[in-house]
């Protein structure tokens, strides 16, 4: 058996790690303003139809990425509503979200199983594409995995150096305190839960855009939680997000190619290692509890009103 | 109350009851159905959903169906169906073999509600009935055309789970493409999935990337046929087999023919004897003889000499004249499976758990 190509094994695990880059960062903005948002699922599966459906219609990727931003950030509000002005209890709220999307994704997607996406083309570099190794690693890919970067540099740079991101954090450290200095707590979640829909809902419409790419019900099979999962992972910090991401992606990626080039390893071992590198990644960076319990948004899932 | 009286009022009960059970018969029979997977996977569930329709359209007003659609399996199926049972539901139909425990448990409690299990082995009560289909004998014809069309003489199977179903499935594919092909490679990716169509898409990308030409699999979605299409897209040839169910819209490449499961005559039947009385609980192992497994329309893609010779093995099975797994046959170690001209029995079948020889690599434990 030939042995894997490593470069085109960098490339596809690029391309499998963006559904879950793109929902973790919005989770993690989202989980910045202290809302805990478990509806990531939905929210994915939500803009995996819609972006389907409306780039099937109007035969165009881009409206279709564009429509399934609004499609998950529009989900994202009902969650929005209930957690932030009739006070309902985020973890339920968010759960509810996940089964609610499922469903209603699958009921608006009756008319599109079996349909073909029109093809998202990768960015035309030119000469740079054809570089040994560096080309297909980085200038062979779609809009939407540059995005997805140029997306972690701005949520970075937003939180870490704007005033944007400032009175962002510290809405999800302290809102009472927020709130004392006159800041709208409940609009600047509204907010973050919007952007961390409108994320999600990108994630989904590039499984169904690009990775798969077709539509049938249920298609983000888990991806949402292993979102969730990679903002823990990451200890809410926009670049550890990308590693996580690639992380998760690559690994489940490079097993798959182990398999199919048949080296001799034991496909339980294989199949299990992204959720065991996970883990021992987890417990390796929680060895410093102090800091990663720092890290966490202090006021991470609570409600607020102003009236308390 | 006189003791009379009492004879009287326990006979007026009985008499009433007996009228409430016939009454009862002149509702429709309730048929509920419990799938693990979405309708719209256009694979497993959506077969088994076809053959509900066929129910209501063969008993019209004699029948009511309900169904439920991605159940998981454990405790979400038994409330399921314990759901379905106390509405009144007569037959229940569990369409997957994680449903298998689940169906037992419920099946104790509801002595007089039938349960069917699709690709069971337990039937711990006498309400429980399990039904299968023999899927390898559609897996023999496709490996062989497999087996004539690769060029690369590398073909690849995405599997499932390693039970002895799915291991039948890669032996009796395997062993037709050997036959025409003699130096044929197989390629087994394990995805831990019935239905995860990115994974399935990443397991047919990593096998073409190895050089596999033909795909098959025994997972539910149609992701692999988009990935292999994308894949002719770029200038390469490779092949896909439909699997449960047509996945046409693939055709005529990379789909080039599929093995579908056919539940309609047995889900008909079942319903019938219900209707009729003549319900019994058994173990039903139906394949090509009796409809249930049917080889979907082979595409012009494939020459018509191999087109002939795959229908003529289609016949041949149909007829009863040939049994895939006929020796000589194998076991991967060397040792004799099956000798010259000896037929594996159902027993052989449904404990495999061993590849046949010229298989490389190892069956996960």
């Amino acid at each position: 058996m030939d042995a894997i190509n490593p470069v085109i094994l960098i490339a596809s695990l690029i391309v499998a790690s963006t559904p879950i880059l793109l929902a973790a960062l919005g989770e993690l903005v989202c989980e910045k303003a202290g809302v805990l948002n478990l509806g990531v699922e939905g929210m994915m599966i939500f803009g995996a139809i819609c972006g389907f459906a409306i780039a099937v219609e109007t035969e165009s990727p881009l409206l279709g990425f564009l429509c399934a931003a609004l499609a998950g950030a529009a989900l994202s509000m009902i969650f929005g509503v209930l957690t932030q002005f009739l006070l309902s209890n985020q973890v339920a709220t968010g759960l509810a979200l996940t089964l609610f999307g499922l469903g209603f994704s699958a009921l608006v997607g009756q008319g599109y199983v079996g349909l073909k996406a029109p093809a998202t083309p990768a960015v035309p570099f030119g000469p740079l594409a054809d570089l040994p190794v560096v080309g297909p690693i980085l200038f062979s890919h779609d809009a939407m995995v540059y995005a997805s970067i140029a997306l972690v540099a701005a949520v970075w740079y937003v939180l870490a150096h704007t005033r944007a991101g400032l009175i962002l954090r510290a809405v999800g450290e302290s809102h009472d305190a927020a709130h004392a200095l006159g800041y709208k707590v409940v609009r600047i979640r509204l907010l973050a839960i919007a952007f961390g829909g409108a994320l999600a809902g990108l994630g989904g419409a590039y499984l169904s855009l690009v990775r798969v790419p077709q539509w049938t019900e249920g298609m983000t099979a888990g991806a949402g939680w292993i979102a969730l999962a990679i903002v823990v992972f990451a200890s809410w910090r926009p670049w550890r997000i990308v590693l996580g991401a690639y992380l998760f992606g690559g690994i489940s990626v490079l097993q798959l190619n182990l398999q199919a080039a048949g080296i001799k390893i034991p496909v339980e071992l294989l199949s299990m290692s992204p959720y065991v590198i996970t883990i021992v990644v987890l417990v390796l960076m929680s060895r410093d509890r102090t800091r990663t319990a720092l890290n966490a948004p202090a006021a991470l899932g609570r409600s607020f009103h102003a009236s308390s | 109350m006189n003791f009379r009286l009492a004879l009287k009022g326990a006979a007026l009960a009985v008499a009433t009851g007996l009228a409430g059970i016939a009454s009862a018969q002149d509702e429709p029979l309730k048929v509920g159905f419990i799938y693990c997977c979405p309708i719209g996977d256009l694979g497993w569930s959506y077969q088994h959903d076809v053959g509900r329709q066929a129910i209501e359209e063969e008993y019209g007003d004699r029948v009511e169906t309900i169904f439920q659609e991605s159940v998981s399996e454990g405790a979400d199926a038994e409330r399921v169906m314990t759901q379905m049972a106390l509405s009144g539901a007569d037959i229940i139909f569990a369409t997957s073999f994680g449903f298998m425990d689940a169906t037992n448990n419920v099946a104790a409690r509801f002595p007089d509600v039938q349960f069917e299990h699709a690709t069971g082995y337990k039937r711990e009560h006498p309400n429980v009935t399990t039904y299968n289909s023999r899927f390898y004998e559609g897996r023999a014809v496709v490996g062989h055309i497999a087996g004539k069309m690769t060029e690369t003489n590398k073909i690849g199977y995405i599997a499932s789970y390693p039970i002895p179903e799915v291991i039948m499935g890669i032996n009796s594919f395997f062993l037709h493409a050997q036959k025409v092909n003699p130096d044929v490679e197989l390629t087994v990716v394990w995805v831990y999935s019935w239905f995860d169509p990115a994974k399935e898409a990443d397991a047919a990308r990593a096998m073409i990337e190895q050089g596999v030409d033909v795909i098959t699999q025994h997972t539910d979605s149609t992701a692999p046929q988009a990935a292999a299409e994308e894949a002719i897209a770029a200038g390469t040839r490779v092949f896909t087999f439909g699997q449960a169910s047509d996945m046409l819209p693939y055709a005529p490449a990379p789909r080039i023919a599929s093995i579908i499961d056919n539940w309609n005559p047995y889900y008909i039947k079942r319903v019938g004897q219900l209707l009729d009385g003549t319900y019994e609980s058994m173990e039903s192992w139906g394949g090509m003889p009796e409809g249930e497994v049917v080889i979907g329309e082979i595409t012009d893609e494939v020459p018509a000499d191999i087109k002939a010779e795959a229908e003529a093995m289609i016949a041949a099975i149909t007829a009863g004249e040939y049994h895939p797994f006929t020796g000589p046959i194998m076991k991967q170690d060397g040792s004799v499976f099956l000798a010259e001209g000896e037929v594996a029995t159902d027993e052989q079948l449904l404990t495999m758990n061993f590849y046949i020889e010229g298989i490389d690599g190892d069956i996960p434990n």
